[in-house]
């Protein structure tokens, strides 16, 4: 059965009808065409399809399309800005080389920037512990921690 | 930007890819959607071993939006997977290479072994249609141990492999070896076991495959590491279609480690199958189904032995394995335990005689593969935990019995086959101590004891053989490819250049490194160098990315090709400048004439090969475009020490790594902060191999127990420490880049660095023995049994 869906996707409106059983991580990607949201498993373990729904990171494959309707999603797409000039976040993630293969890179990106929204001055140990959900096999996440760090750093400025 | 400037070669430059993949505008091959394109499902089987007596499809094919439904016996004129290794055994006999076929034909051999294909509207629509599919087995005893398979009684898996035995292999003296343990002072005796492991890229397998009535053509997107070789197999091999007429793109790839080598059935089936819909087809593995089917790693059953003399010198090593296959032989399974195993057992010691005897069996899994390492892993841990053993036996500190037993003259021919070129191991093994900081170690321990914890320290000597390979010497070996790579520079008109690289990026950054390369060499900013791979429809050939070749082989074809450029432009600019050829110098981006202030930059003489109006085209052709293939000389070896310290908790057996060094020689490294993330992300496979990751299957049923991300335990950010990570350098002295490779290292020395510190832990409570990975299950009962 269809269900109809209203919500704001990177600041703008998207309004469509979906099947009831569609995982919010597949509308994303194959009704929005936002193929930056990643899906890496199917038990809501690996953290690569993470969003923010109304500002806070949500795995997309653990939720329905329907569960999401009049929310705020922001997607990896939606945060360089205009221009393109990147969120400190991902210039910090590129500073530090904390991606390799980039494809856990979209949710752990915006994991981060949710821990980041919670715990502006995290330690190692707390950033270690906060992104226990989001798996990266190339990086050893060494400088994924460092950079966030850093990106936290700089959304301070 | 001053010339000097150009030069970023050793630099850490931020990396290239980098943007698309923080902005989501990456490609991916699940990103890539034709107009028009169903979905494919594969229904696999749920049994270990079983005999198909009956597939009824009628019902899946009239569902809802079902295109088509294949099973086996549908794919006529298909052709089995092909090995791409062949091994002769001990006997003088090629190794037994039973069919694989890309859909079960009579019999199933694994859970997750590919029965039929259904082909949809939407991947729902194939997904339900495909459980309407009724498969009459008649299900048969299974075997997944190797030790198990190799039994009197074992359950026979191939009609072809009496014993379920691939091949018995030696290597070495065996008569030598002998004779070294007979004048022995002390042997040391090791059973181990290095277990079995899923590689687990984040990206699962996928691919999207069309057909063009057109012209009769397909084109495959693929998460492949080598999409030349992926055709040459698919379409020699299994399909018996010209090359000339199927294009594989490999796009961006969320990782390798090994597992995306291979020609898989899914990929194969997908393009056979796309013809005969004729419309595109997409299929992307759940990771459900990446556990079932993607190839595993490891799983090694090992019998060792070390001589030595009085004074802690090694005379000889005898090493026995059993290496499991799995059901089917995946494309290079045969050379993993032999090729890439037995060779390495050197290590970096002058143990003068060493015999290894490898026997390779069937098992009902998933194959079993190269995976991050791919062999020398499993040499490392075996040859570095012996010698871990033997020194506590024999009273002589770690570090000392490496040191007496160094190889320290180069070039060195080992008893198993290799030639190390160069290394500096005192160097590495001292700068490990240093930043390890051994010289406290006392001093921790006594306080962790004073907390009740355990703490131990652990080394790993380990070498490894990359750059893979001198085609003459691996075609010796049994290779049924080539090892080469090839580097296509063309500069353009305006004096951009386009690189075309064989090998490939999942990670590696390859458009970065290659880019300095090329930027430094030519004198011209990174920027305007782009580096092309990943597509059989524009770049000439290329065996791919895996054995940490890429910067060593696929890198030096990139210079080969740079050296034909430049010696090309050189008579171009002898021309223009109107001197002698031999007078031309290149330099900072411009050819010079010796001793004179006249020059024409890079850009002017890319300039004139393209608008030839004042051009020696009497003796030169217009255009500035080589191409090189380059066949290394000999394997590089990379070497390094690895130390970890651990602490464990005796009551609740938890490890934690509260320290990882590493000090690696790479040889000449182009991009540090690469090298670095190369190391890191290898370090955490290796300590996930050692403390947290077993693939395990049920050893009656044969049912995958450890088949997704709750069950198979990846090493997550908590796991970690930071890791201290240093280089040295002996530049590898047979390529002009003078590098060895860096990706493997990682995960080929924590290993046996990890369980070495465990087992100095444990030592103080009793416990003797304790296998990968060291659980807190395995520990606290290693700790209470040894009460």
């Amino acid at each position: 059965m269809p269900v109809s869906l209203s919500l704001t996707v990177n600041g703008k409106a998207a309004a469509e009808d979906v099947d009831a059983r569609t995982l919010l991580v597949d509308f994303i990607r194959n009704d929005l065409g936002l193929t930056g949201t990643h899906v890496g498993c199917d038990t809501g373990q690996c953290g690569a399809c993470t969003v923010l729904i109304d500002g806070n990171a949500v795995k997309a494959c653990t939720i329905l399309a329907a569960q999401a309707n009049g929310s705020k999603i922001t997607t990896i797409e939606g945060l360089a800005a205009s221009d393109g000039e990147l969120h400190p976040m991902q210039a910090a993630f590129k500073d530090c080389h904390g991606l390799q293969c980039g494809f856990c890179t979209p949710g752990m990106v915006l994991s981060a920037i949710d821990l980041v929204q919670r715990h502006p001055d995290a330690d190692e140990k707390t950033i270690r512990a906060e992104l226990e959900g989001n798996l990266c096999r190339c990086t050893g996440y060494q400088n994924i921690v460092k950079a966030v760090k850093q990106g936290a750093q700089a959304m301070r400025r | 930007m001053g010339a000097s400037d150009l030069n970023s070669v050793g630099q850490s430059v931020r990396r290239k890819e980098d943007y698309r993949f923080l902005t989501g505008t990456g490609q991916f091959t699940d990103d890539i959607n034709p107009q028009h394109h169903t979905h494919a499902y594969f229904l696999r089987s749920p049994h270990a071993h079983a005999r198909i007596r009956s597939i009824d499809t009628a019902k899946a094919k009239a569902a809802p939006g079902v295109i088509a439904v294949c099973t086996g016996d549908d794919l006529t004129g298909v052709n089995g997977l092909p090995c791409g290794w062949l091994i002769t055994g001990t006997d003088g006999q090629p190794m037994k290479e039973p069919p694989h076929p890309i859909l079960a034909q009579g019999k199933v051999r694994y859970v997750g072994d590919g029965v039929a294909l259904v082909v949809a509207e939407t991947p729902d629509q194939a997904k339900d249609a495909a459980e309407m599919i009724a498969v009459d087995y008649e299900v048969l005893p299974a075997v997944v141990n190797p030790v198990d398979a190799l039994k009197k009684n074992a359950p026979a898996i191939h009609e072809g492999a009496p014993g379920n035995k691939c091949y018995t292999w030696a290597l070495g003296d065996k008569t030598a070896t002998d004779a070294a343990f007979a004048s022995a002072a002390h042997v040391t005796k090791l059973d181990l076991v290095n277990n079995r492991l899923i590689p687990n890229a984040i990206e699962p397998r996928a691919a999207v495959a069309s057909y063009s009535r057109a012209d009769d053509s397909y084109t495959l997107y693929v998460t492949s590491q080598n999409p030349h070789v992926e055709r040459l197999l698919m379409t020699a091999f299994v399909l018996g279609l010209p090359e000339t007429k199927v294009r594989v793109i490999a796009p961006d790839v969320g990782g390798g480690f090994g597992s995306k080598i291979y020609l898989y059935p899914e990929e194969t089936a997908l393009v056979w199958v796309s013809k005969r819909v004729n419309r595109p087809i997409k299929w992307t593995a759940e990771r459900s189904e990446s556990f079932l089917s993607d190839a595993h790693g490891r799983d090694h059953v090992t019998h060792a032995e070390l001589a030595l003399d009085k004074d802690g010198k090694f005379l000889g090593m005898r090493v026995q394995t059993t290496a499991a296959m799995g059901a089917y032989l995946s494309t290079f399974a045969s050379c993993i335990p032999t090729i890439l195993y037995a060779t390495l057992l050197a290590g970096q010691y002058t143990t003068p005689a060493i015999w290894c005897e490898v026997t390779a069996v069937f098992t009902n899994t998933a194959p079993v593969d190269a995976y991050r390492g791919a062999g020398r892993p499993e040499a490392t841990y075996v040859v570095e935990r012996i010698v871990h053993a033997a020194a506590v036996e024999m009273g002589v500190a770690q570090d000392e019995i490496r040191r007496r037993n160094f190889i320290r003259k180069f070039p060195y021919q080992t008893p198993v086959a290799l030639l190390y070129d160069i290394g500096d191991y005192d160097a590495c093994l001292d700068e490990a101590m240093k930043i390890a900081d051994t010289k406290g170690f006392a001093a921790r321990k006594a306080e962790a004891a004073g907390r009740g914890k355990l703490r131990g320290l652990g080394y790993a000597s380990y070498i490894e053989a990359c750059g893979i390979a001198p085609s003459n010497i691996a075609g010796a070996l049994g290779a049924r490819a080539g090892l080469f790579e090839v580097g296509q520079v063309r500069v353009n008109p305006t004096g951009g250049v386009t690189v075309f690289t064989g090998s490939h990026s999942h990670g590696q950054g390859h458009e970065t490194t290659f880019s300095q390369i090329v930027a430094s060499r030519l004198g011209i900013p990174i920027e305007n160098v782009e580096i092309v791979h990943g597509d059989t429809g524009r770049v000439p050939f290329g065996m791919g990315t895996y054995g940490s070749r890429s910067l060593a082989v696929g890198g030096t074809a990139i210079v080969k090709a740079l050296d034909k450029v430049i010696a090309k432009g050189r008579k171009i600019a002898a021309h223009l400048l109107e001197a002698a050829e031999a007078d031309i110098e290149f330099g900072d981006g411009k050819f010079s004439v010796a001793g004179t202030d006249r020059s024409k930059t890079f850009g002017e003489v890319a300039l004139s090969a393209y608008v030839p109006h004042n051009y020696p085209l009497d003796k030169l052709e217009p255009g500035l475009d080589e191409t090189a293939f380059y066949d290394p000389t000999n394997f590089t070896f990379p070497a390094g020490t690895h130390i970890c310290e651990v602490e464990v908790d005796p009551d609740t057996g938890v490890v934690e790594v509260v320290n990882f060094s590493a000090c690696d020689d790479f040889g000449n490294i182009i991009n540090p902060m690469i090298v670095e993330g190369q190391v890191h992300g290898g370090l955490a496979q290796g300590i996930g191999q050692a403390l947290l990751e077993q693939c395990v299957y049920d050893r009656e049923s044969g049912q995958l127990l450890t088949g997704s991300y709750m069950d198979y335990a990846m090493p997550r950010s908590d796991d970690l420490p930071s890791f201290n990570v240093a280089t040295k350098v002996t530049p590898c002295t047979h390529n002009p880049l003078g590098a060895k490779g860096c990706g493997e290292a990682g995960a080929i020395g924590a290993p046996a660095a990890l369980m070495n510190a465990v087992h100095d832990a444990l030592s103080a409570a009793g416990v003797k023995y304790i296998d990968m990975p060291a659980t807190p299950h395995r520990v606290w009962n290693a700790l209470q049994s040894a009460q």
